[in-house]
């Protein structure tokens, strides 16, 4: 009997001697409380990353059973994740929390959010260039749409198994936003174009415009990019929920409870992905190098654009604003408006910014809809 | 059609980013166009 009682208080300590074997658990443990730490202290996406900074730290318990068939996380990732269903929803949240008002008031600077996905297919030919497999690097451009379910939408249904490095690079680098921009913003342009001052002219809005906004959008694009047209139409169909001001019922649940309720199931998912012996891999640490990458030359060619806009119109645009052509919405906007009145207290960026940042919103979507559709149409997906 | 990584690469450089600026060119402006037809109103105001 007393063999029965050592070896049932045995099982107790299995765990504990198994994440000294497998050391790549161990090591994520580690990462999962760093991504918990970042989420809490930092204030980096704390949304995003706090479920998955548990479901990392979940998954990597010895014996696990989290994301084994009929395990809880797993049946949250084959319902939600495997079907590309948790990045559609949050899209109509997000499509109901942007006001395109900035964009549709100055229509140019769609042209600015379409330079600053410029990154995905620059870093896309640098994956292929290291040996990634096509889908692969695919995958890991679009980190470069510096959009969060954009990515995790394309990873999972063409890269599933990079889905964590590309879903945690796509998040982090976006915090950073405020941190990596300026100093390309400083390099790239001269004394002179950082002080131009933009006079803001655009008219109000009409109703009828923002009505119609979100349905010429996804007629428009989806007829040009079908493949995309998922992402597109869920982001329109917010949109439009929240600009008819006839469904506030439905708005509000699209942007507060479906959102959190996804937020939390999509981070728990992602996290669990994250299991030690398939992260830990120099492949990783390449895909987390190429995001970032990815997210500096939106930056770079954002701004290049931002120039060749300056030359164009004779200098009545400030090159600063280019690199508000990215998605992380208003966050870019807001560094082009503090590095602007840095260089000239009268320069007032914000709305001009704003409206590249509404553009670089449609952008990602439309950058990674036409790809899928080019995809397509060569054949490499059906 | 089977092709190699490097001309994978360039046409989804060419066809990818072409496509974006274009496709965004031209609802920049279809948005224009909206804006012309349908101008701002002080109703529009009102309504919220």
């Amino acid at each position: 009997m007393l063999e029965a009682i050592i070896a049932g208080l045995g099982g107790l300590v299995v765990g504990f001697k198994l994440l000294f074997v497998n050391w790549q658990n161990l090591i994520m443990l580690g990462v999962g409380g760093v991504l918990l730490w970042l989420g809490i202290k930092k204030d980096c996406e704390p949304l995003l990353l706090v479920p998955i900074g548990f479901g990392c730290i979940l998954v990597n318990i010895p014996m696990s059973d989290v994301m084994l068939k009929d395990g809880f996380i797993r049946t949250i990732y084959d319902a939600g994740v495997d079907t590309e269903l948790f990045p559609l929803l949050i899209f109509i949240g997000i499509g109901a929390m942007t006001d395109f008002g900035p964009v549709l008031a100055q229509p140019y600077t769609f042209l600015l959010g379409a330079a600053g996905q410029f990154g995905i297919f620059l870093t896309l030919l640098v994956a292929l260039w290291l040996g990634f497999p096509k889908l692969d690097a695919v995958s890991i451009g679009i980190i470069g749409a510096c959009d969060g379910p954009t990515a995790i939408y394309v990873t999972s249904k063409y890269a599933p198994h990079l889905l964590g490095a590309v879903a945690v690079a796509a998040y982090s680098y976006m915090s950073l936003v405020p941190v990596l921009q300026p100093p390309i913003m400083r390099l790239l342009t001269t004394e002179k174009e950082k002080k131009t001052v933009m006079k803001f002219t655009a008219k109000p809005v009409s109703k009828t415009t923002k009505l119609l906004f979100p349905i010429v959008i996804t007629v428009v694009g989806g007829c040009i990019a079908p493949k995309g047209l998922p992402l597109l139409a869920t982001i329109m169909l917010g949109n439009l929920m929240k600009e008819s001001g006839v469904v506030a019922r439905l708005t509000g649940a699209a942007e507060n409870e479906i959102a959190n309720v996804v937020t939390l199931f999509l981070g728990l998912s992602i996290g669990a992905t994250m299991a030690g012996p398939a992260f830990i891999r120099a492949e990783t640490l390449i895909i987390l190098a190429l995001g970032f990458m990815a997210i500096c030359l939106d930056t770079v060619c954002g701004v290049l654009f931002g120039k060749v806009l300056y030359i164009v119109t004779g200098g009545k645009i400030n090159p600063l604003i280019g690199a508000a052509g990215i998605s992380a919405f208003p966050m870019a906007a807001r560094v082009v408006q503090k590095v602007g009145s840095q260089y000239n207290k009268k320069s007032y960026l914000l709305m001009h910014a704003m409206g590249a940042n509404a553009g670089g919103q449609i952008g990602s979507v439309i950058a990674a809809a036409v790809m899928l559709s080019v995809l397509a149409g060569m054949g490499v997906i059906r | 059609m089977e092709m190699d990584n490097f001309t994978f690469g360039i046409t989804m450089l060419v066809a990818g980013m072409g496509g974006t600026l274009v496709t965004l060119g031209l609802l920049s402006l279809m948005m224009a166009g909206l804006g012309k037809l349908f101008p701002y109103k002080e109703e529009d105001g009102k309504e919220g």
